[in-house]
């Protein structure tokens, strides 16, 4: 697969929000995610909604790309 | 991944824009108040549209230069992505409008602009289907393309502008009519082209998978030239 690494380099705002938004154990993302009338709690739902997607499309992207390399 | 930087640059910027387009403070208009946040979701989406079906447009012009039948794949798929943009933004501004104006279709003149807009766009790929010749479908599917650009840009830019509008920009209200100046402050600014510019890449990335798709699936009417 050609690009393996790029995968990895969409994961990393993932990894980086999520560790950002979910870390239980600290007391200040916990009160982050309760602050401002909770508005945290739609930006990581949006967020990972639309990291979703993203995966999903660079999962169709590659794909097209296998079937480019047999085809074309 | 083919060319993944400018991918890369998508999922950043629209990950920019659904962070800060929640977070950043926004001034207080009129009854707008957070949904002013839409300027960061509805109306890039919209530019972006547009930008969609200009690239469309010049594939049009190109293959009437040049008939090659991957013109004529581009430009329907670009104009696919863009519909596929249109009718996501006539939804969110009917929601929008349920809240702010009061009622989702107020016949707001760029609403029924858009709505026009939409039929002949959707008339556009009837008529591809139409069509069974290919070299004819693509050359008169060109011509309709180029046709529905120019009425298109009037009925959402200009007619809007000379009538009263509960959009912004309507007659004697000062401004453009996507994003009225005074609304928009220096902050929204830092997250409203960003947003543009996200939505106008993650269309064009759309838009090539399906034509990478075409091409392997028309491979061999191409390669008969």
């Amino acid at each position: 697969m050609r690009n393996k690494n790029f995968c990895w380099l969409l994961l990393l705002p993932a990894l980086l929000f999520s560790t950002a938004i979910f870390a239980q154990d600290n007391g200040a993302s916990e009160s982050l995610m309760r602050s401002n009338g909770k508005i945290y709690v739609v930006v990581a739902i949006c967020v990972t909604i639309l990291l979703g997607l993203f995966l999903y499309v660079v999962s169709i992207d590659k794909k097209i790309g296998k079937i480019e390399k047999d085809n074309l | 991944m083919r060319k993944s930087w400018w991918k890369i640059l998508t999922a950043v910027l629209l990950l920019y824009t659904f962070t800060a387009g929640f977070l950043i403070k926004v001034p207080n208009v009129g009854n707008l108040k957070e949904t002013i946040r839409n300027l960061f979701f509805h109306v890039p989406m919209w530019f972006g549209q547009i930008i969609l079906l200009t690239i469309s447009l010049i594939y049009s012009i190109w293959y009437l230069r040049k008939p090659d039948l991957k013109y004529d794949i581009y430009a329907e798929t670009f104009a696919r992505t863009g519909i596929l943009m249109g009718i996501l933004g006539l939804i969110t501004g009917s929601i929008w409008a349920t809240y702010t104006w009061g009622e989702p279709w107020s016949n707001d003149p760029k609403q029924i602009g858009v709505a026009i807009a939409l039929l002949i766009y959707f008339a556009y790929l009837v008529l591809r289907n139409a069509v069974p010749d290919i070299d004819k479908r693509a050359k008169v599917s060109a011509v309709y393309n180029i046709f529905a650009y120019f009425i298109y840009l009037p009925l959402i830019m200009i007619l809007p502008r000379l009538v009263e509008s509960l959009h912004p920009g309507g007659k004697g209200v000062q401004g453009n009519p996507g994003l009225n100046g005074a609304d928009l402050d220096a902050t929204m600014r830092l997250v409203f082209w960003p947003a543009v510019i996200g939505w106008t890449l993650l269309g064009t990335w759309i838009s090539t998978l399906n034509i990478r798709i075409n091409l392997i699936r028309d491979k061999n009417l191409l390669n008969a030239e």
